[in-house]
C-alpha cells in the first residue's frame, strides 16, 4: 500500500525512537566491552581482590554470585513449578483460588526489589534466624540470625518465584490437550499424567523459566544489600551461614564507596563485563530453548 | 498437595507486608520514638530550632533527628515523572513502529534487542548512568552537579522502556485484524488506521503499560542510588539538582542504623508505604489488562 506524507512522518518519528533505544544499547555494550575486555585475564577471574579492593581479581565475587544463585534455584524452582502445575493442570480457570493465586503472582512480580531486601531482613534474618538462634544456639553470638548466603538466596527465591511460575505455566499450556486425554484414556491418574506426560513434554519450556529466573536473580543487588552481601571478603565462604561477595554488589560498592573511583575504573568495567556476560548468555540460552519448545508442538 | 504449594505466592505477599510492618509499627507506642520524633512530624512541615519558618526536612543524623518523609516522596515522584516523560513516548512509538510498520527483518532485530535491554541488571544501568551518561550530560549541558535528577531519570527510562514497550506491543497486536481491514476498506490511510483505529482500541493496554512502568520506576533502587546524587533537596521542578528517593534512602541508610532505633522504624515505614503504592499500581494495571482481553476476545 502506498504511504502518504503523514505515513512517512509517523514512520520517521517511530523509527527515530527505535534508533535512540538501539543507539543507547549499543553505547552501553560498546563501553562495557571496550573498557572491560582489556582487564579480563586469568588472574582477574581466579584471584582474590587485594586489600584496596581494586587490585587483584574478582574470583570471590564470581563464586559468591554462583553460590547464592544456585541455592536460590534449589529453593525457589520446585515451588514455582508446583504453582504453575496447579494453575494449569488442576485449577479450573474460573476458580476463586486460582484467580487469587494469579493476582498474587502478578503483584509479587511488581514488588520493588528493595522491599524484598526489607522482607529478607525482617522475616528471614530477624524472625526465622533469630527464632532459630533462640531455640538451637546457647552462645551469645548469633549463628543463624545474621546476614548470610542462606537468607540472601531464600529472599532471591521469593523474588524470582513469579518468573518461574509465569514461564512454566506458559510452557505447560503449550502441551497439546490430546496428549493428556490419551494418557487419561489409558487409565493413568491425573498425577501420573502430569508427572509422566505433561512435564516431560514441557521440559525445555520449564528450563527457559528456570534460566530466566537465574539470570534475574544473579543480577539483583538491592535485595541482598542487607541480607548477606559483603564489601570485601579475602576468603571463600564455605558455610551457607557465611556472608559472601557478589558481582553486582561489588560494582555498586566500588562505584560509590571507593575512595578513588578513577583507580577503580578498570576493575569496575571488568566486573560489569563479567556480570553482563553471565546474564546475557543465560538470556540467550533461554531464547533458544523457548524457540525450541514453541517449535516442538507446531505441526 | 499441589494446591498447598500454589499458595506460596499468596503467602509470600502476606508475609512481606506483615514482616515489614512488624518492624515499623512499634513506633506508634515506643517512648523512644516519641522522644525523637512524632507521627505528625513525619508528614507535616515543622519549624525546627534554628529555622525561621516551618520546613519539610529529612535529616536523620541531624540534631535533633528530622524524619520528614515528604522530601523523599517528592524526590521519587520527580525522578519517576521525568523518566516517564522520556520512556512513555519512546516505548509507545517503538511499539507502533514494530507492530504496524516495521518489515519482518527489522522486527526480528529490534525485538530481541529490547528484550536484551530488559535483561540488563539495574546495577549495570546505574553504573552506566553514573560513569557514562553523567559525564556526557555534564559535558553537553554543563550541569552544576554531575549527578542529578536528569541523569538518574535517563537511567530509569532505560529500565522502564522495555516494560511499556512489551505491554503496549502486546495490546496493539491483540487488536483484531478485522478492525484494521474494515478501516482500510473504507478508504482510510495506513496512518489513519494506526492513529484512529488501532491506537484507541489498544489504549487501555497501553495505559496499563504506563501504569506498570510507573510502578517499576517508583520502586527501582540501584539506578537512583548510584546516579541521582542523593541529596534530599525539596525542589519539584529543578531537574538539574540532586535528588534523594524513597528507595535510595532505605538502601543507603538501613545498613548504618541500630535495630529497633527510631530511624530504623521510619525506614521500614517507608518500605510499607512503597509496598502499598506499588501494590495499588499493579492492581490497577492488571485490572486494565484483564478487561481489555475480555473486551477484545468478546468482539
Amino acid at each position: 500500500m502506498k504511504y502518504t506524507r503523514k505515513d512517512w512522518l509517523l514512520v520517521g518519528v517511530a523509527g527515530i525512537s527505535v534508533g535512540v533505544i538501539l543507539l543507547i544499547l549499543a553505547v552501553l555494550l560498546g563501553q562495557v566491552v571496550f573498557n572491560g575486555a582489556p582487564v579480563i585475564s586469568m588472574e582477574f577471574l581466579t584471584e582474590s581482590p587485594g586489600a584496596d579492593m581494586v587490585s587483584g581479581g574478582i574470583w570471590p565475587a564470581i563464586y559468591g554470585t554462583v553460590y547464592v544463585t544456585l541455592l536460590m534455584t534449589l529453593a525457589g524452582v520446585p515451588v514455582g513449578i508446583a504453582t504453575a502445575v496447579y494453575l494449569s493442570e488442576y485449577a479450573s480457570a474460573s476458580s476463586r483460588l486460582a484467580r487469587l493465586v494469579r493476582l498474587a503472582v502478578n503483584n509479587l512480580a511488581g514488588v520493588p526489589s528493595i522491599v524484598f531486601g526489607l522482607f529478607g531482613l525482617g522475616f528471614f534474618i530477624i524472625f526465622v534466624g533469630g527464632g532459630m538462634d533462640a531455640l538451637l544456639n546457647d552462645g551469645p553470638t548469633p549463628v543463624w540470625g545474621k546476614p548470610s548466603i542462606l537468607w540472601a538466596s531464600l529472599t532471591l527465591a521469593v523474588l524470582t518465584l513469579p518468573v518461574v511460575i509465569v514461564t512454566t505455566e506458559e510452557a505447560l499450556k503449550r502441551v497439546p490437550r490430546e496428549l493428556r486425554d490419551a494418557s487419561l484414556a489409558l487409565g493413568a491418574t491425573r498425577f501420573q499424567t502430569v508427572y509422566k506426560v505433561v512435564l516431560p513434554n514441557a521440559k525445555s519450556g520449564i528450563l527457559t523459566g528456570v534460566i530466566l529466573a537465574v539470570s534475574r536473580g544473579a543480577g539483583e543487588v538491592a535485595p541482598i544489600i542487607f541480607c548477606g552481601a559483603a564489601n570485601f571478603l579475602p576468603y571463600l565462604p564455605t558455610d551457607p551461614r557465611d556472608m559472601f561477595m557478589h558481582l553486582g554488589y561489588h560494582v555498586y560498592a566500588l562505584a560509590t564507596q571507593s575512595p578513588n573511583v578513577d583507580a577503580a575504573r578498570p576493575t569496575l568495567f571488568g566486573t560489569v563485563l563479567v556480570l553482563l556476560t553471565l546474564t546475557f548468555s543465560l538470556n540467550l540460552l533461554a531464547v533458544i530453548l523457548r524457540a525450541r519448545s514453541r517449535a516442538a508442538f507446531r505441526l | 498437595m499441589i494446591a498447598v504449594f500454589a499458595l506460596a505466592a499468596i503467602v509470600a505477599i502476606v508475609l512481606i507486608f506483615v514482616f515489614i510492618a512488624r518492624q515499623a509499627i512499634p513506633m506508634f507506642w515506643e517512648t523512644d520514638f516519641a522522644q525523637e520524633a512524632s507521627l505528625r512530624d513525619l508528614f507535616f512541615a515543622k519549624q525546627w530550632p534554628g529555622y525561621d519558618h516551618p520546613v519539610f526536612v529529612w535529616q536523620p543524623v541531624g540534631e535533633p533527628e528530622k524524619f520528614n518523609v515528604v522530601p523523599l516522596f517528592v524526590g521519587s515522584l520527580k525522578v519517576t515523572l521525568l523518566a516517564m516523560f522520556m520512556s512513555v513516548p519512546l516505548g509507545i512509538a517503538c511499539a507502533i513502529f514494530l507492530a504496524l510498520y516495521a518489515p519482518r527483518a527489522v522486527r526480528e532485530v529490534v525485538k530481541p534487542a529490547i528484550e536484551l535491554l530488559a535483561g540488563v541488571p539495574s546495577v549495570v544501568l546505574g553504573f552506566f548512568a553514573l560513569m557514562v551518561i553523567a559525564s556526557w550530560a555534564q559535558a553537553t549541558f554543563g550541569f552544576h552537579f554531575r549527578l542529578n535528577a536528569f541523569v538518574a531519570a535517563i537511567g530509569l527510562a532505560l529500565a522502564v522502556v522495555p516494560v511499556i514497550f512489551t505491554i503496549a506491543e502486546d495490546a496493539i497486536q491483540s487488536v483484531p485484524q478485522t478492525l484494521q481491514e474494515a478501516a482500510l476498506a473504507l478508504g482510510a490511510r495506513k496512518y489513519q488506521v494506526a492513529l484512529r483505529v488501532v491506537l484507541p482500541a489498544a489504549l487501555p493496554g497501553i495505559a496499563a503499560g504506563v501504569v506498570l512502568g510507573f510502578g517499576r520506576a517508583v520502586g527501582e533502587t540501584m539506578i537512583v542510588l548510584m546516579a541521582s546524587g542523593n541529596a534530599a533537596v525539596m525542589e519539584l521542578f529543578d531537574f538539574t539538582s540532586s535528588v534523594r528517593t524513597v528507595t535510595a534512602t532505605i538502601a543507603a541508610e538501613l545498613g548504618e542504623v541500630a535495630q529497633g532505633d527510631a530511624h530504623w522504624r521510619v525506614l521500614f515505614l517507608l518500605g510499607v508505604m512503597l509496598f502499598a503504592v506499588t501494590f495499588v499500581l499493579n492492581l490497577i494495571g492488571d485490572l486494565i489488562i484483564q478487561r481489555l482481553h475480555k473486551k477484545l476476545t468478546a468482539s
